[in-house]
């Protein structure tokens, strides 16, 4: 087996986050899928839905159509489509072919997520969506967004896997060498891998220094730690704090501290492109909804730090077609993803 | 959706009879064999006078890796000619064909099916069986129709697979089907996969049309090959070009025509699309409507023919083409 790969590629057999639940209503939403163009939209009653986002006929987008109650009208000849998929209306003629249709995939609506199998319908198993719990967790409160991001999904899971980058990228708010200098480890079974870093007895840096002062006054050191958790093929969920230093949080015991989870998951949509959905739950002062938008911009701020070092890497990998990565201790997370996927994608191939 | 065919090499590794007058033949690509939903088929290019034509074969089963492709053909005595080309083949017979395309996809969001397989028709059938019975919360029930056993292949496989699900009917015992029996077996839940001779799909269809359930909860697929009547030659007058021409009981109108060098739009050769319609100006006999453009009503007034599969039956015809140049 190879340690490392370049690969770009994705396994279509998996849950994919299109849309927040808050963006799908009952009109036409076009999205690009795994290099699958998709209509979304949601019925009269609520129901999400996914079809092939090309006409049966001559392939225009149906996106491009409208839609009547729950029905697909294509915009071009005005074909018919109902929620499944079947041409429910042919122009100038008293019957419709049998087999017209477009594809039509499973979904489903889930942690305030829009969620869709690409692959084989068979096989779509909703206990297979990533645990995202805490974006609706009456004990979390958060918020998020989607973001475009140009470049392969994949880049942004080896950001999330190594947070030393937080020093470098972040060094105003979250980042600072604690963060570089603490050591790690790295863990994994078939489909996750997960990075622990815990930072003892450290200045907090002036974000958690932040967040913490909300629910405690609390001046001196503190007990902050990450645990990165990949779930294959693209979610990684971040579980974040900081404690009073020495007050057991290591060991198990966070109540003299507060906790959040950076929640990713990176769909990939082209190959260099991906809809990146993130949100940034918290288990404290919960009833504060400024703190909530204040989280969201903060993090939306940091990530569109993040957004710029990812396309600047992607457009220098285009320019470097015949450079692989070097890789550093640091890489471990990351690279366990890369290869719990490529396993994932191979595995497809073969059943 | 339609896919444009990308045609490979492949051999037959397998051929085996699996009822009266039914070949299992199973075929390995030259490459890998490539993953397909149920209800899938493969295009093969078969030699008919030693022209080379299409024809589909529905692919039998669900996808297993590193397994041949499998299909059945039935032997048709007065075929158009893909069935006796199919039948003399052998093992290590070399063959063209497409990947495996699907247009009778099976959708998995109800918790209610009803398969209806006549005969050969269960070729395609057969896998969503077995996928659906895969699936642990769905209510599968499965009619199978033929003469008798020995004429219907697999169907110790869908005993076993199907059990109390399975409803067979066997026309030499059990006679005529009556299908408004498929209303019982239905709710508005209930979709309908169903393949089988165009006579059993046109009562199914009629029956579907005058009941309570949605149009598009019935769904069928024909390669249109059958019809209500045995395949006879018969001529057809074509008055605008002053021409005469004999069909033979092997060939198509279509055929014929393009042969004689009279041109006629056509594009999908199976009865779905309609572009190849002629009018009928003159008919003695019957129109052995073969297609699925036209409505009931429409094949009742005989004005219009597709001229792809359907034949006329003790007698000929006089048509006209679409040409008005001079």
């Amino acid at each position: 087996m190879q340690s490392f790969t370049m690969n770009e590629s994705f396994p279509l057999n998996a849950w994919y986050a299109v849309a927040w639940d808050v963006e799908l209503k009952n009109e036409l939403l076009p999205r690009t899928i795994c290099n699958k163009a998709l209509v979304l939209y949601r019925k009269k009653d609520g129901t999400p839905v996914a079809l092939e986002d090309a006409c049966w006929h001559r392939l225009l987008p149906l996106s491009k159509g409208s839609l009547r109650e729950d029905t697909v009208v294509c915009g071009y000849h005005g074909l018919e489509y109902n929620s499944d998929g079947r041409c429910s209306y042919m122009p100038s003629q008293e019957t419709i072919n049998p087999s017209a249709c477009v594809r039509s995939y499973p979904v489903i609506q889930k942690y305030r997520f829009i969620w869709v199998w690409m692959g084989n319908p068979a096989l779509a198993d909703e206990t297979k969506i990533p645990d995202m719990h805490w974006n609706d967790d009456p004990d979390w409160a958060g918020d998020g967004q989607m973001i475009l991001v140009h470049c392969n999904y994949r880049l942004v899971v080896d950001n999330l896997m190594d947070l030393t980058h937080e020093t470098f990228v972040h060094s105003e708010t979250i980042g600072d060498r604690n963060v570089a200098e603490a050591p790690f480890d790295v863990h994994y079974d078939e489909n996750t891998a997960t990075v622990t870093r815990w930072m003892k007895n450290i200045q907090p840096p002036p974000f958690w220094k932040g967040q913490l002062n909300k629910v405690f006054d609390h001046d001196g050191t503190v007990d902050r730690w990450q645990i990165i958790k990949f779930e294959a093929p693209c979610t990684v969920n971040i579980d974040v704090g900081v404690a009073k230093a020495n007050t057991g949080a290591p060991e198990g015991n966070r109540s003299q501290g507060v906790n959040g989870y950076v929640l990713n998951t990176i769909t990939p949509s082209t190959n260099q492109t991906c809809l990146y959905f993130w949100a940034f739950s918290r288990n404290y002062n919960l009833k504060d909804q400024s703190n909530t938008t204040e989280l969201k911009n903060g993090v939306a701020h940091i990530f569109s730090q993040d957004e710029d070092i990812l396309e600047a890497q992607q457009k220098a990998i285009n320019e470097n077609p015949d450079r692989e990565f070097y890789n550093l201790n640091i890489d471990a997370g990351a690279m366990w993803a890369r290869r719990i996927t490529d396993n994932m994608v191979a595995k497809e191939k073969k059943d | 959706m339609r896919y444009r065919n990308s045609w490979e090499d492949a051999v037959v590794s397998k051929m085996k009879k699996v009822a009266d007058n039914v070949m299992q033949i199973q075929i390995t690509p030259v490459g890998s064999t490539e993953v397909f939903t149920v209800g899938s088929h493969l295009d093969i290019s078969v030699l008919i006078n030693d022209l080379p034509e299409i024809r589909s074969y529905s692919l039998v089963g669900r996808y297993s890796p590193n397994s041949p492709y499998t299909i059945a053909v039935k032997r048709l005595p007065a075929s158009r000619g893909g069935s006796k080309y199919m039948w003399g083949l052998k093992e290590g017979s070399k063959l063209r064909i497409s990947q495996p395309t699907n247009h009778f996809e099976l959708s998995f969001n109800t918790p209610d099916y009803l398969l209806i397989a006549g005969g050969i028709g269960i070729t395609p059938i057969l896998g969503m069986a077995e996928e659906l019975m895969a699936q642990n919360d769905k209510n599968v029930r499965m009619l199978y129709l033929g003469r008798s056993e020995k004429e219907m292949p697999y169907i110790n496989l869908s005993k076993k697979l199907l059990g109390q699900n399975l409803i067979v009917h066997f026309s030499d015992v059990d006679g005529f089907f009556d299908t408004s029996k498929i209303i019982d077996l239905s709710n508005t839940e209930t979709q309908i996969y169903l393949c089988g001779p165009i006579g059993l799909m046109n009562a199914i269809r009629k029956t579907w049309e005058n009941s309570p359930f949605a149009n598009q909860n019935l769904r069928y697929e024909t390669f249109g090959a059958s019809g209500l009547f045995a395949p006879q030659a018969f001529t057809v007058k074509i008055p605008r070009f002053n021409k005469e021409l004999k069909v033979k009981e092997n060939q198509t109108m279509l055929k014929a025509l393009e042969e004689a060098q009279i041109a006629v739009m056509y594009d999908c050769k199976k009865g779905e699309c309609g572009l190849c319609q002629v009018d009928i100006l003159e008919v003695s006999g019957d129109v052995d409507h073969r297609d699925f453009f036209f409505s009931e009503a429409e094949k009742g007034e005989n004005k219009k023919m597709c001229a792809c599969v359907s034949r006329i039956a003790n007698g000929d015809v006089v048509i006209d083409t679409a040409y008005r140049g001079t």
